[in-house]
């Protein structure tokens, strides 16, 4: 992705900027996005692959807006303000455009653990999964021939659904439950770890987050820093211990607790969130709107805990 | 950075494949040999290395051409000599359909069998080689894989051969038969490329009585080979012309002409020239886009082919227009006999001082490199080109910001389409006012139109913008006697249909824009009663479903739900009423038209909602009520 997060200009020296939104005046410094202009207003606008920590990558399309003046819709997560701008965030043509993207979601991805608002969108949106038909059978995403592709047998919609990949002790990846927002892949990359060990391979609905030719994560660049886990919206990423406790039905986190507290490892002072069941750490975050970590860990604070339990 | 590159040494033909772009590692840090001193000097070539990420793709050619595939230890090594992590240049390599990953028969043919074959032989064409040699990948030594259009549709059929190892690389045939794979299969590894006969151009109205060609005058008339004959034939008189105007002489003769760029978008070409030289942002870039990939499309192949001087004559101009030192023609991977031509001709070019550091003893800084596409329709996409030529995955990118202002390399960019950077020569040969009387009002000058499918005389034609959809099949001959014209696609995949009522449709932007149709880039594929409709659709969904990058959700899963419907509609096996697929389809349409991120999701509905609306699918039984485009 080269996508450019729009300038940000010192505060001080922000001008504002006035434009309508769904026939409100609204003004909002410049450099603005149309999103935060909706939000500004209180005005919902669904987003899936938009962080505030991460640029915009723009992907999903789902918190599409429409311009006047502009021929298709355009995403309000990445187009900045400009004065004088008309938008329109409840038309038909919005709400057909996120229902259809929801629903295209919803009918090739396994959302069962994604954040519960995109279930609620599914409904406020009325997206309809099944009128694409029953899902074909799990395939070989990992060698799918960018060009090339088996339809699948008339009457079933094609679906990621793959195996699940386990081949380390901190954490799961189930592509079957991935929207590919991207969101993994600059945590990994440019964003914050600099370490590059996944990336967007092959291409249309073959695209995938990959390793160099699929090889396992111990034979990759992977440090294990989970940042990663953290920012992927849907639970393909998970760790090991959450993983486990959900396929015993055990998972809840009406029985978890949540402390924060500071890493014990360095001297950076990273916030830590340990989210705790039955006297078990089973999940370790940090707050996205720590100025340290903006929600980024190393592997010591992420899964060290493993070592300070006695487990591993 | 953390690097982690894979342990397994690369074989020595793959080293040799890496280091023939890359040249010979500097130092064991960039995957040369260690020596003691390594560890304990500091290297300042990291930098440098990154700033080489612009050389994944003609290295990834250099190992798929000499070993057949690229294996995660040529993977590494490559990695290690550019610093760049190998899960990037996988994610980037596997988007393209030339390269594979897994061990591969020596000899590859890749057989079209895309719209224009489909309906010049009257079905698939690749239904005979699967009877003859088994499914697509079989054979040890050789085998076959359906592509889409290789752009040699006046052909009616076509493949490109690629050969691995010495004497390697790929090769064109088109026409070609069953009867032709059965020869490459007797050959096997064997087969000598040189052997294979170059495919012809086709533009039938050279030397007929009244035809006043232009753009195409040359093609056939001079060796491509020959910068004296493009000379003799008034080559580079356009350049000393844009030298002696200056740029902004030049840019106003674009602007009074009003050319408006050939690639689809009809932008107004003065004015995107305009803008790349007046920002003040340094370097510029300029580059000729000629990844000509949209199905039905060869005419910038017959122009390349056949006349690659004019190109970057045309490119030069355009360099020392816009305050471009560096450009780049980005040709599709599948043209093989462009790619030598080119690079032939920009020797010469660079021998005669016509390109390099003192253009025609101007003073004046311009050289090009032409660079390979690997199969990816999208990579035609202008920003997704810049991305491609970056080392990155073929992506488009959001507008804004537009290429005039962060182009490649984040910089100001121009690119134009190579029958733009041609008209312009034909602008300054003739002057502006003589340009613009030539065909309308609004669309000036000749167009380029590539005829195939179900006509007498399939190939390329130019006439008069404006010029009747009637007299230009009159021109090739109309349809095959004793068949009767069903239907023409208009601008290829991403076009769509008209009929035999169309015949007073004017072929100019206006005249189209009119009609709800599009010129696109010229594509005009006859059909007649014999065309299997329902499964000539059914490719162009195969084709967007293949073609789409990936990125955004309508276009990566709305264009195999698409196919999928198109599927169960065919088989009369709706999920529902027909009315519900209908209504599927139609929403289909619309998230893809208005959510998309680029022209491509943006028009992959397009052909699929006009075959509908006009009663072509299903015997007619099928007609949507899809809105006008
Ligand atoms: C999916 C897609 C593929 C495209 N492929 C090509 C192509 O192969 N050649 C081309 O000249 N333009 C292609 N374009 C258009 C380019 O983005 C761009 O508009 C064009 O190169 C500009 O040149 P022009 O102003 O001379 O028309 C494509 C656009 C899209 C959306
Ligand atoms: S755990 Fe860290 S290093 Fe490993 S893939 Fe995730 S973000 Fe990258
Ligand atoms: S794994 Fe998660 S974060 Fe990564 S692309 Fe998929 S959904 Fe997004
Ligand atoms: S519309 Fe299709 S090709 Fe264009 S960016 Fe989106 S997924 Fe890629
Ligand atoms: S949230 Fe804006 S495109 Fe995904
Ligand atoms: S070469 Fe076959 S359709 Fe173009």
């Amino acid at each position: 992705m080269t996508t450019m997060a729009p300038a940000s200009t010192p505060v001080a020296l922000r001008r504002n900027v006035e434009l309508t939104v769904d026939g409100e005046p609204v003004t909002v410094p410049e450099g603005s996005t149309i999103l935060e202009a909706c939000r500004a207003q209180g005005i919902e606008v669904p987003t899936l692959c938009y962080l505030e920590t991460l640029a915009p990558v723009n992907v999903c399309r789902v918190c599409v807006v429409e311009l006047e003046g502009s021929r298709a819709l355009v995403p309000s997560c990445s187009r900045p303000v400009a004065a004088g701008m008309v938008v329109h965030t409840a038309s038909e043509r919005v709400r057909t455009s996120r229902r259809m993207v929801l629903e295209l979601l919803a009918s090739s991805v396994d959302l069962s653990t994604a954040d519960g608002d995109v279930h609620r969108w599914i409904d406020e949106y009325g997206a309809r999964p099944e009128r694409h038909g029953p899902s074909a059978p799990p395939g070989d995403r990992d060698h799918a021939h960018a060009g090339h592709h088996e339809p699948p047998e008339v009457g079933l919609a094609a679906t990621v659904a793959q195996v699940v990949k386990r081949d380390n002790d901190q954490y799961v990846r189930d592509y079957s439950k991935c929207i590919l927002c991207y969101k993994c892949v600059e945590a990994c990359g440019e964003e914050a770890q600099n370490t590059f060990a996944i990336a967007v391979a092959g291409r249309g609905f073959d695209a995938r987050i990959s390793t160099e030719l699929d090889v396992a994560l111990p034979d990759s660049a992977c440090v294990y820093c989970g940042n990663c886990i953290a920012v992927c919206p849907t639970g393909a990423l998970m760790f090991v211990s959450e993983h486990d406790l959900r396929a015993q039905g055990e998972w809840d986190e009406d029985r978890q607790e949540v402390t924060r507290t500071v890493c014990p490892y360095c001297g950076v002072g990273c916030n830590l969130e340990l989210h705790v069941q039955d006297n078990r750490i089973v999940k370790v975050t940090s707050p996205l709107d720590h100025d340290v970590t903006s929600g980024n860990l190393c592997v010591k604070g992420r899964f060290g805990f493993e070592f300070a339990q006695g487990g591993g | 950075m953390d690097l982690r590159t894979p342990e397994a040494p690369p074989t020595a033909e793959e080293r040799f494949a890496v280091d023939s772009v890359l040249g010979p590692p500097e130092s064991g840090w960039f995957g040369g040999e260690r020596t003691p001193l390594d560890g304990h000097v500091a290297l300042g070539g990291l930098a440098k290395a990154r700033s080489r990420r612009h050389l994944l793709l003609p290295a990834l050619h250099a190992v798929q051409e000499q070993v057949g595939w690229i294996s995660l230890a040529a993977l590494g090594y490559l990695c290690e000599r550019l610093d760049l992590a190998p899960a990037e240049a996988y994610g980037v390599a596997s988007a393209y359909a030339l390269f594979t990953f897994e061990p591969a028969p020596p000899v590859v043919v890749h057989v079209c069998d895309d719209v224009a074959c489909r309906a010049a032989c009257g079905g698939d064409p690749t239904e005979e080689l699967a009877a003859r040699h088994g499914p697509p990948g079989s054979g040890t030594t050789v085998t076959w894989r359906p592509s889409p259009c290789l752009g040699h549709c006046e052909h009616g059929s076509a493949a490109l051969v690629q050969k691995a190892g010495a004497g390697g690389g790929r090769a064109s045939l088109a026409p070609f038969t069953a009867g032709d794979m059965d020869r490459l299969v007797a050959l096997g590894p064997q087969v000598e490329l040189e052997d294979l006969p170059v495919p012809l151009a086709l533009v039938p109205q050279a030397g007929a009585e009244g035809s006043q060609l232009r753009l195409l005058r040359r093609v056939g008339r001079l060796d491509p080979s020959s910068l004296d004959a493009y000379r003799a034939a008034g080559g580079y008189e356009g350049l000393r012309r844009a030298l002696e105007m200056g740029p902004s002489g030049v840019i106003a003769e674009l602007e009074e002409a009003k050319l408006l760029g050939r690639g689809g978008a009809a932008f107004p070409t003065g004015a995107k020239w305009a803008a790349v030289a007046r920002n003040p942002v340094r370097p510029h870039y300029f580059v000729a886009n000629a990844d000509e990939s949209e199905p039905g499309t060869f005419k910038d192949r017959v122009l390349l082919d056949h006349d690659p001087y004019a190109l970057l004559e045309a490119l030069t101009i355009a360099g020392v227009t816009t305050g471009a030192e560096k450009g780049f023609v980005y040709l599709r991977g599948e043209y093989p006999v462009a790619a030598a031509r080119l690079e032939h001709a920009a020797a010469e070019a660079r021998n005669r001082g016509l390109l390099g550091s003192d253009v025609m003893g101007s003073g004046l800084r311009f050289d090009l490199e032409v660079r390979r596409g690997a199969g990816a329709y999208i990579a035609g996409e202008e920003t997704a080109l810049f991305n491609s030529l970056e080392g990155r995955r073929p992506e488009p990118r959001n507008k804004p910001p537009f290429p005039v202002d962060r182009g490649l390399f984040e910089k100001p960019t121009g690119v134009n389409n190579v029958e733009t950077l041609l008209s312009v020569l034909e602008v300054l040969a003739m002057g502006a006012a003589a340009y613009a009387r030539q065909g309308t009002p609004d669309s000036t000058g000749t167009r380029l139109f590539c005829l195939s499918g179900c006509v007498a005389r399939p190939g390329l034609y130019e006439v008069p913008m404006g010029t009747t959809l009637g007299s230009l099949l009159g021109l090739a001959g109309g349809v095959a006697e004793g068949r009767s014209l069903r239907a023409v696609l208009l601008g290829g995949a991403a076009g769509s249909f008209v009929g035999p009522e169309d015949m007073d449709l004017p072929l100019s932007f206006e005249g189209v824009r009119a009609a709800g149709t599009t010129l696109g880039s010229g594509v005009v594929v006859v059909l007649d009663d014999t065309v299997d409709m329902t499964a000539f659709v059914g490719r162009v969904a195969r084709f967007f479903r293949d073609e789409s990058c990936g990125q955004c959700v309508p276009c990566r899963v709305g264009t195999q739900r698409q196919e999928e419907v198109l599927g169960r509609l065919v088989a009369g096996r709706p999920l529902g009423s027909v009315g519900d697929e209908l209504a599927l389809l139609a929403d289909l349409d619309q998230v893809l038209r208005d959510a998309s991120i680029c022209g491509l999701g943006q028009t992959a509905s397009s052909v699929v909602t006009s075959a509908l609306r006009r009663g072509l699918l299903g015997n007619g039984a099928l007609s949507g009520n899809g809105r006008q485009p």
